[in-house]
């Protein structure tokens, strides 16, 4: 699996505002947190790849919501001939077994979308505990915590998902969701500590210590909120991360084969050969979904990076200034 | 060489670590499910090989846990995982053998072409910023990025294989009519299997490479030395290769190193919709039919490759980067 370039240490979110956005500097001192997420909404805006990225996200997100709304057929009916076409009646034809593809794609949407949301969340949830801690406790800590996470970094990972799935079994969706998130964590946990580590002699965080706050006060309130930014890059990795490693599961037929999702259809078309038996769309269609929330998440990324390090931004040949 | 040294504890640990895995697994899972493999195969296996799976899985010994693990060790270290189930009476090792060739062709000769073509075009495209291939080039590959490559072996597979009938989509050669051989047939024959599969690997994995080199040499091109060499008039070629690339290589160089190790484990997926015989088709056969000798000789052989692998980029870094040196 190519996985995206590793975030350069991420932008400087405490100090006064660089002079990478035009906007407005504000007279008062604002909370560094709402700040960071303040940066990242002019961001959007302004980027062309953190926009596209958004609306994919939006859209998938509205299926997995409301899939009724978008698609009237049952997904697991086999209601319908086998093998339709494409028609008005099934945008996408039905499957071998009398089933309509758009109904099961468009209901698929939500599996995916629960383990990227979940995995990115627990996964960062543990990726930020172990780096933050490592690089603030220091000493013994950082050694043992930061052995654990290289090791967990260099072990091939996706053999590692095909055996424990394998043992357990095709235990479904929550087997997915534990497996892949205590595998998964350690890549973002390693750059959330280099961070900390960057941030561990700060000013503030003296002031912190000297006014005698407990470690754990200091870390949860001082350290986390000014990696705000860094910290939603990791969540948009390990999503990335968790829909290809989940969908790459269920199709290889290591997940539960009776879940809607877009990996199961993958393991159907492939069971039923749909490509050698003219039904392509069936193979092709939730691929292409996989591809599309990947790339939601890749482009979002992407573009936190840019922002993040101006110098990888694209350069434009005509820019007027704005004044 | 303390840089080195270190990085040979750090491999001697985490090889330690999956060797570790690798006992602990079946022995964690509700119901060691290696008891119910060796049940089926009740009656067929002589008490040499009975007794070797029950050191390997835990199962019926009346042992403590670190006496099970210490036997297991000494099994592992001597190369006696046991026979295949799948492959009965073949030996996992044999059965491995004669898989990993397939696979060391078809991904070797990929992750070698993928980092060549990648880090030239990675080169150009940062050295033309904002000319047409900059332009077109990270987009596209942040997108590549994020697809599942067995999909794009897929569509390969429809548009070339079935739609315009061009090529093989099929195994490693045609195995009705051909049969392996030191003769141009054969040879073509494997060639026309592995072009596809090779492709879909090509382009999910050059972006990466175009990307690092593309995103290094853009800040070694704001180097002082790159100005100083264009103040002394160099032709902009010599800037290019000697100046730039040089230096911003080496991040790209340590991923290739690396990327070797995950020749052996890169292309499970690819393997899979191709049906190729190589390792990673193995390994899903493996755990399709439950065949965990198999199955835990592949995964330590597949972890045992990236640990070399990084142990080798250590060393290449070590060697090419001065700055390791010093800080070790």
């Amino acid at each position: 699996m190519s996985l995206p370039i590793g975030m350069p240490a991420a932008p400087d979110t405490t100090g006064p505002v660089a002079g990478t956005e035009p906007g407005p500097v504000a007279g008062r001192t604002r909370p560094p947190a709402d700040h960071a997420l303040a940066r990242m909404g002019r961001a959007i805006r302004h980027n062309r790849k953190a926009t596209t990225g958004t609306i994919l996200l939006v859209i998938f997100l509205f299926a997995a919501l409301f899939p009724g709304l978008i698609a009237k057929d049952s997904p697991s009916a086999d209601a319908y001939a086998p093998k339709l076409g494409l028609s008005t009646a099934h945008l996408l034809g039905t499957t071998a077994y009398g089933q309509d593809m758009w109904a099961q794609l468009v209901y698929g949407t939500r599996n995916v979308m629960i383990i990227a949301f979940v995995v990115g969340l627990a996964a960062t949830g543990i990726a930020v505990l172990i780096g933050v801690a490592a690089a603030y406790l220091g000493g013994l800590w950082d050694g043992s915590l930061s052995l654990l996470t290289d090791v967990l970094l260099v072990i091939p990972l996706f053999p590692l998902l095909i055996i424990i799935a394998g043992y357990a079994h095709g235990g479904g969706t929550l087997v997915l969701i534990v497996v892949i998130t205590v595998t998964s964590w350690s890549y973002t946990a390693r750059q959330l500590r280099s961070q900390a580590l960057s941030l561990r002699r700060r000013d503030y965080l003296e002031a912190a210590r000297v006014r005698g706050e407990r470690r754990l006060y200091i870390i949860v309130v001082e350290v986390i909120p000014t990696m705000t930014s860094l910290i939603v890059a990791s969540f948009l990795t390990n999503a990335l991360y968790a829909v290809l490693f989940a969908s790459s599961l269920q199709f290889i037929g290591l997940g539960d084969p009776n879940t809607q999702s877009w990996g199961t259809m993958l393991y159907w078309a492939q069971n039923n050969a749909a490509l050698q038996t003219g039904q392509p769309m069936w193979a092709l269609a939730p691929g292409a979904c996989i591809a599309a929330l990947g790339a939601a998440f890749a482009l979002l990324n992407y573009a936190f990076d840019e922002i993040g390090n101006p110098a990888l931004r694209p350069v434009r040949r005509k820019r007027v200034t704005r004044a | 060489m303390r840089f080195v040294l270190r990085r040979l504890g750090f491999f001697v640990i985490t090889l330690w670590a999956a060797l570790t895995l690798n006992f602990l697994l079946p022995r964690l899972m509700p119901g060691n499910p290696a008891l119910a493999m060796l049940s089926k195969f009740h009656g067929q296996l002589g008490p040499g090989t009975l007794h070797a799976l029950e050191v390997l899985f835990g199962v019926n010994t009346q042992k403590g846990l670190i006496a099970q693990y210490f036997s297991y060790l000494h099994q592992v270290f001597t190369g006696n995982f046991g026979p295949s189930l799948d492959f009965y009476p073949e030996s996992v090792t044999s059965v491995i053998g004669s898989a990993i060739w397939w696979t060391v062709g078809l991904v070797g000769v990929t992750t070698v072409l993928a980092f060549v073509l990648g880090t030239g075009l990675g080169i150009v495209s940062a050295w033309r910023r904002g000319g047409r291939l900059d332009s077109v080039v990270p987009p596209v590959f942040v997108i590549t990025s994020a697809i599942p490559y067995f999909w794009v072996g897929m569509v390969l597979v429809l548009i070339f294989g079935i739609t315009l009938g061009w090529l093989p989509t099929q195994g490693g050669y045609y195995v009705s009519t051909d049969s392996p051989g030191l003769n141009l047939t054969f040879f073509q024959d494997v060639l026309s299997h592995a072009f596809l599969p090779a492709v879909s690997l090509l382009i999910t994995t050059i972006g990466t490479w175009i990307l690092t080199m593309r995103n290094t040499m853009i800040t070694t091109l704001a180097e002082d030395y790159v100005r100083m060499a264009r103040a002394k008039g160099l032709p902009g070629r010599r800037i290019m290769t000697d100046y730039a690339a040089r230096n911003a290589i080496l991040p790209n160089l340590t991923g290739f190193a690396m990327s070797l190790g995950f020749v052996v484990s890169g292309a499970i997926l690819i393997e899979y919709v191709f049906n190729y015989p190589g390792v990673g088709f193995l390994l899903l056969q493996a755990v399709q039919g439950e065949d965990y000798p198999l199955e835990q000789a592949l995964f330590l052989l597949i972890t045992v490759a990236v640990l070399f692998a990084i142990l080798l980029a250590d060393i290449a870094t070590a060697l090419l980067d001065p700055r390791t040196r010093t800080a070790g």
